[in-house]
C-alpha cells in the first residue's frame, strides 16, 4: 500500500494560559496530502492554521495524535520540510546569494555557485545578487525565501501566509510565480491563507478549516485545470461553495 | 548644508574658541590665574615631545604607549569574554537564572572604587590598570549582548533550525550574525568608558601613563602647560578610538540593521 507522503492522525493541541483553562486551537485533524499535492489550508484568523504547520515542521509538539512523513513521524525541523513565513524570515545580514545558499553548505561551493545562479535566474533576481533584503521590495524578499526553500529541494513545503504581508497586485504576480513554481517542480506543498481566491487558484484540495477551536469543516477537491482563470463558471461554483463553508456571504 | 559650510562652520568656531581661551587665560577671566594661554599650552606640547638627555624617546611616547597597551588589553579581554557570557545569558534561561543577579549587582559598582583593592591584590602596574579596564568594559558589553542575542527574531532562529543547523553552528550562523550590530555598538560603548577608567586609574595609583602623567605635572611646580597639553592628547587618541570603532559599525555585517527599518 502506498502511503500518503504527510499524515496526520487525530492531531489536538492547546495552549497554557495563565490562571485560566487551557486554550483549544486544534481539535482532532485528519489529514493525508498525497505526494506533489497542493492543500491549501483555509480559515479565518485564529484557527490554529499555522499551529498545524508548526506542528506538521516539527517546530512544535502536539498534545495528542500524530504526524508523520513518508512513513517516519516527525519529531523536530528537517531541511526535507521547510517553512516559509509570512515575515519573509531571510536573513537581512546575508545578500541574495548567501540566502540563497545557506542551505547548501553541504555542497561542494563549485556546485553550490550554480545552484544559487540557477535559483537566482528562476524567481527573477538577476542583477540582485549582492543586495541585501533591505534594499528588496516586499514581492522580491519573497521571492527570495521561496527560492532559498526549493534550493534545497525539500519533499515538502510548509507555506504559513507567505503572500500575506504583500500588496494586492504584488500577491497577484506572486500567485502567479507560487504556481508556476509547483507546476515545474511538484513538491508537495501545505499553504496557510485565509484568502479564498488564492486557495481557489492555487489548489487540488481545500481544506476549511472552523474558528477556534480548529477543526476541519470540509476538504474540497479542486478539479480545475492550470493556468486557472477568475470568474470562469468552475472557479465561481467552488468559490461559492467555499464562502458558504466559511459562513460568509457573497454578496457585499 | 553646503560643502564649503561644513568645512567654514567649524573652522570658524575652533578660531573664536582659541581667540575666548587665549584672552580669558591671560587673566582676564574673574580669578583664573594659572591656566595656560594657547602659546603656553603649544610650549608644553613641545616639552612632552621633546626627549630629555639620557632618553632614547619622548617623554610622551611612553606614556601615550602605557596608556594605549592597557587599554587594549583590559578592553579585548572584556571583549573577549563578555560576549560569549553575554551570549550564554541571552540564550540560556538557565545560565540567566544562575548568573544575572551576580552581574546587575557587580555592574553598578564603580571602578574606580576598586583602585585601592587592584593595586593591593595585582603586582605591577599594567596588570593592574588591565584589570580595571577589563571590569569597566566587560559588563556593557555582556549585559548588551545578552539583550541582543535574547530578542533575535525566532522566525531567523526557526530558519536556521530548519535549515538543519543546531548548537554551536546556530549561535555562529544565526544568532550571532544578528545581534552583532548591537554587539558592535557596546564594543564602541565600553571601548570609551575603557579610555576614561585608563586615565582615572593612572592618578590613583597605577604608575605610568597620561593619568599619571597629569599628576606629575602638577607635583613638578604645578606646570599646568603640560597638565593641559595632556589632557588634550587624552582628548585626541579618545577620538582616534572612536572612529577606529566607528569603522567597524560600517562594515556591511554590521551595518544592515541601519538599512533594515527604514
Amino acid at each position: 500500500m502506498a502511503s500518503s507522503r504527510i499524515e496526520v492522525q487525530g492531531l489536538s493541541k492547546s495552549f497554557a494560559r495563565r490562571g485560566e483553562a487551557r486554550l483549544p486551537v486544534l481539535q482532532s485533524i485528519d489529514l493525508q496530502v498525497e505526494p506533489g499535492e497542493f492543500v491549501c489550508l483555509l480559515g479565518p484568523s485564529g484557527c490554529g492554521k499555522s499551529t498545524f504547520l508548526s506542528i506538521v515542521g516539527g517546530f512544535e509538539t502536539a498534545d495528542a495524535g500524530s504526524v508523520s512523513i513518508d512513513g517516519a513521524p516527525v519529531t523536530g525541523p528537517d531541511p526535507r520540510r521547510i517553512l516559509v513565513f509570512q515575515e519573509y524570515g531571510i536573513f537581512p545580514w546575508l545578500s541574495v546569494e548567501e540566502n540563497l545558499g545557506f542551505g547548501l553548505q553541504s555542497l561542494v561551493p563549485a556546485e553550490r555557485a550554480r545552484r544559487v545562479a540557477h535559483w537566482v535566474e528562476a524567481v527573477g533576481l538577476g542583477g540582485f545578487e549582492k543586495a541585501l533584503p533591505a534594499a528588496l521590495s516586499g514581492g522580491m524578499r519573497q521571492r527570495v525565501a521561496l527560492a532559498r526553500a526549493l534550493a534545497v529541494e525539500p519533499e515538502v513545503l510548509l507555506m504559513d501566509e507567505p503572500l500575506g504581508a504583500l500588496d494586492s497586485l504584488t500577491r497577484q504576480a506572486m500567485r502567479a510565480e507560487v504556481a508556476r513554481l509547483w507546476r515545474r517542480l511538484k513538491p508537495t506543498v501545505v499553504f496557510v491563507t485565509h484568502d479564498v481566491d488564492e486557495a481557489v487558484l492555487l489548489a487540488d484540495r481545500v481544506v476549511v478549516m472552523s474558528a477556534r477551536p480548529g477543526r476541519i469543516v470540509e476538504i474540497v477537491p479542486v478539479a480545475i485545470p492550470h493556468p486557472r482563470r477568475f470568474g470562469e463558471p468552475d472557479y465561481v461554483t467552488v468559490k461559492r461553495r467555499l464562502y458558504r463553508l466559511l459562513g460568509l456571504s457573497d454578496e457585499v | 548644508m553646503k560643502r564649503g559650510e561644513r568645512i567654514l562652520l567649524p573652522l570658524a568656531f575652533a578660531g573664536a574658541l582659541l581667540l575666548l581661551w587665549s584672552q580669558w587665560a591671560k587673566g582676564g577671566g574673574g580669578g583664573v590665574t594659572d591656566f595656560p594661554t594657547p602659546a603656553e599650552t603649544l610650549r608644553g606640547f613641545q616639552h612632552l615631545l621633546g626627549t630629555p638627555p639620557g632618553e632614547p624617546a619622548p617623554l610622551l611616547l611612553k606614556h601615550v604607549v602605557a596608556s594605549l597597551f592597557r587599554t587594549t588589553f583590559g578592553f579585548l579581554f572584556a571583549a573577549l569574554l563578555g560576549i560569549p557570557l553575554g551570549l550564554l545569558l541571552g540564550m540560556s534561561a538557565r545560565a540567566h537564572a544562575a548568573l544575572n543577579w551576580l552581574v546587575q549587582f557587580l555592574r553598578p559598582i564603580s571602578p574606580i572604587a576598586l583602585i585601592p583593592i587592584s593595586i593591593m591584590v595585582f603586582r605591577g602596574d599594567d596588570l593592574r590598570a588591565v584589570f580595571l579596564i577589563f571590569y569597566a568594559a566587560f559588563f556593557p558589553i555582556a549585559i548588551t549582548t545578552a539583550a541582543a542575542a535574547s530578542s533575535v527574531p525566532p522566525v531567523y532562529v526557526r530558519a536556521g533550525r530548519n535549515f538543519g543547523l543546531k548548537g554551536l553552528a546556530l549561535v555562529r550562523q544565526v544568532i550571532v550574525p544578528a545581534a552583532l550590530p548591537q554587539i558592535v555598538t557596546s564594543l564602541r560603548v565600553a571601548a570609551g568608558i575603557s579610555w576614561l577608567v585608563v586615565v582615572a586609574a593612572e592618578m590613583l595609583g597605577v604608575q605610568g601613563g597620561l593619568g599619571w602623567l597629569i599628576i606629575d605635572a602638577r607635583y613638578q611646580g604645578a606646570r599646568t602647560d603640560l597638565i593641559v597639553g595632556t589632557i588634550l592628547i587624552i582628548g585626541v587618541l579618545g577620538l582616534g578610538i572612536d572612529l577606529l570603532l566607528r569603522r567597524l559599525e560600517r562594515h556591511p555585517r554590521v551595518s544592515w540593521s541601519r538599512h533594515e527599518h527604514g
